[in-house]
């Protein structure tokens, strides 16, 4: 009994890592109906720029490059969708669709061309091991945990600055009617611009988290991708809170599935999303018709 | 004044005096193929069976994003099946191994019905990374057979592999045979489907899908039968590959790659017209011939070229070629011509 109940909250401490890998894809859906190809790949180069800035500033803890790295992660976002995305935006989704396929091969053989195929990781010294010990035997480690309260702290923040903001405003009017929200003085490009580059910001501290967490390699953007994708359907489309319970869920799948054999640990997660597609395609928590 | 047009006036026409003389140029070229192994050396031949394969590939790829407005990263799914089922139906079921290659085909489209139903529930770029998904997950579920090697994958036996002849004609030359049809019919059916009734509501459906759906087409079913087509000439084409390269493993066969290379041929080549994959193999083929040393730049290099043609000739190397010189070698747009004599009575066009 004791391991399923392990199971089940390594799975919510695993599932905190997938809604931070989905919270920038939910919000850049519910804003511009686009999907980055490439945010697997962005997450997996946040994580190598982390160990290289440590590298060469010498910070003692991988979160403190997170300084330099969360504005250079915005400027990226930003300068890629005003650059090349927008040019390419439009009623026909195959172009963004298909420009971000190619920067996701693009980054992976860049990757593997500057830092090898091997596996790093980001040291973050005695939080990786420290843990709280529950009752029955039980114990849970403060980096998961601190994860799990970053996560939902995240999705806040982006429902709060999306609901409550002069930004979020314009995004959503944006959002619902573009030539609009063009004709009342919005200026649409630097709008889908700024949510692009908080979708990177999402995007570096999910590199950071994880790279502590567990070994990366140049080639891990796409399973962050689909983790990340999953997630959101798992939700249910433009509900950010849902996010965050679709990582749970699938976190919780996936630590279950592990149960019965290592090789079902993946496995079982795509299995649970395909049930819940086939199930509820709209998602177990979709927002309501506006 | 009425102003509706009198039908005698206008004409349809598809084929042009370009389009002719490309027939015929084909012909002749088909014929030359068809000649190659009797004086091409082995290492040209397998090269020619891969740019057979990867052409197929691309044209199956273009008809389902360029035609049909389902743009699928999850093709691996079908290859990779398709190669399965190759090696266990000549394996452990001792099925000839060519018999094999279409029982791979039909299990490809068979697979397509329920696969659809699944993915279809999903639009666009969701569309894209949900058929990624089942990909991974079929790499997974393969990695767990272990009757057919589990992740690292089974080699076919050398019995089998000298069973693929066919009379007199050795391995290679069946094997080259075999591509050089499935290359030629993912251009002839998805040709002859273009120019059919079918064809038409496709381009409708690609140019407007609202519009297209107002005015009575059914774009479900359309794309439902490009979706179980491309999975039968996909896992064909998968089985051959795998019968080709002797042995397969789920993380080969089920690469994202294989599906990265369709894209990168299509959208070089100019997605939407069937001339545009011949033309991006070619281009794919040089490109690999200067570049394979390099490792991953090869990658890079196709990435940002193909990243390029998006951004700054969306219609790729053909369209932008073919844009402003009405030059079609495999016409599939209907054009409209006024009847020189009807058009010379002004009052005649009129009904």
């Amino acid at each position: 009994m004791n391991g399923w109940i392990d199971s089940i909250l390594q799975g919510v401490m695993l599932g905190a890592i997938y809604a931070l890998f989905a919270a920038g894809l939910s919000l850049v859906f519910g804003v511009m109906r686009l999907v980055n190809v490439a945010h697997g790949d962005f997450i997996v180069l946040s994580a190598f720029i982390a160990l290289w800035l440590q590298r060469i500033t010498g910070f003692s803890s991988p979160f403190l490059t997170l300084i330099l790295l969360v504005p250079l992660m915005f400027l990226v976002g930003y300068v890629l969708q005003r650059v090349i995305l927008n040019p390419a935006f439009g009623a026909d989704i195959l172009r963004p669709v298909l420009i971000t396929f190619g920067l996701s091969v693009i980054i992976q053989n860049g990757l593997l061309q500057g830092f090898s195929a091997d596996s790093q990781k980001l040291h973050g010294g005695k939080l990786e091991v420290a843990s709280i010990a529950l009752p029955g035997g039980l114990a849970i480690g403060v980096l998961p945990l601190l994860t799990l309260g970053v996560s939902a702290a995240m999705i806040g923040l982006l429902q709060w600055m999306l609901y409550r903001t002069k930004l979020g405003r314009a995004l959503r009017a944006t959002s619902a009617d573009l030539s609009t929200a063009g004709l009342m003085g919005v200026n649409t490009s630097h709008l889908f611009a700024m949510a692009a580059g908080i979708a990177m910001v999402t995007v570096a501290v999910a590199g950071v988290f994880t790279g502590i967490r567990a070994s990366f390699d140049a080639v891990s953007g796409p399973d962050w991708l689909i983790f990340a994708f999953e997630a959101v359907i798992i939700g249910g489309l433009g509900s950010l809170w849902g996010t965050l319970a679709g990582g749970l869920i699938l976190g919780m799948a996936q630590t279950t599935g592990a149960r019965f054999s290592p090789g079902w640990q993946l496995l079982s997660g795509h299995l649970v999303f395909l049930a819940i597609l086939i199930l509820c395609p709209r998602g177990l928590f979709p927002r309501r018709a506006e | 004044m009425t102003t509706e047009l009198n039908p005698r006036a206008i004409r349809v026409k598809q084929s042009s005096p370009v389009s002719c003389i490309s027939a015929v140029g084909a012909a002749l070229l088909v014929a030359f193929l068809i000649s190659a192994p009797s004086w091409i050396d082995r290492g040209h031949l397998s090269l020619l069976v891969e740019f057979f394969y990867f052409l197929a590939l691309a044209q199956m790829w273009n008809l389902l994003a360029g035609f049909a407005g389902i743009i699928s990263l999850g093709q691996q799914a079908f290859l990779g099946l398709g190669g399965y089922v190759v090696f266990f139906a000549a394996m452990r079921m001792g099925w000839n191994p060519v018999a094999a290659l279409v029982l791979a085909g039909v299990v490809g489209g068979l697979v397509a019905v329920p696969g659809a139903l699944i993915v279809f529930r999903l639009h666009g770029a969701y569309l894209a990374i949900g058929t990624w998904v089942v990909a991974e997950t079929f790499k997974l579920a393969f990695s767990e057979v272990k009757s057919l090697g589990a992740g690292s994958g089974i080699s076919l036996l050398a019995a089998v592999a000298r069973a693929v002849r066919i009379g007199p004609f050795s391995r290679d030359t069946v094997l080259y045979g075999a591509a050089l049809l499935i290359a030629l019919l993912s251009i002839v059916c998805s040709y002859v489907l273009l120019r059919s009734q079918a064809g038409l509501a496709l381009t409708a459906i690609r140019d407007n899908e609202a519009t297209a759906r107002s005015v009575g087409v059914n774009s479900l079913r359309i794309k439902l039968l490009v979706f179980v087509g491309t999975g039968f000439g996909t896992a064909l084409t998968g089985a051959l590959i795998y019968l080709s390269k002797l042995r397969i493993s789920p993380a080969a066969a089920f690469d994202i790659n294989w599906t990265s290379y369709m894209i990168f041929i299509v959208v070089i080549g100019g997605i939407g017209t069937l001339e545009g994959p011949i033309v991006g193999t070619l281009v794919f083929f040089l490109l690999r011939q200067y570049l394979a040393d390099l490792g991953s730049w090869y990658l890079i290099v196709l990435g940002v070229v193909a990243v390029v043609v998006m951004l700054k000739m969306p219609s790729g190397l053909w369209g932008t070629f073919a844009k402003n010189r009405d030059i079609s070698l495999f016409p599939t747009r209907r054009r409209l011509f006024l009847n020189a004599d009807e058009y010379a009575d002004p009052g005649k066009l009129r009904a």
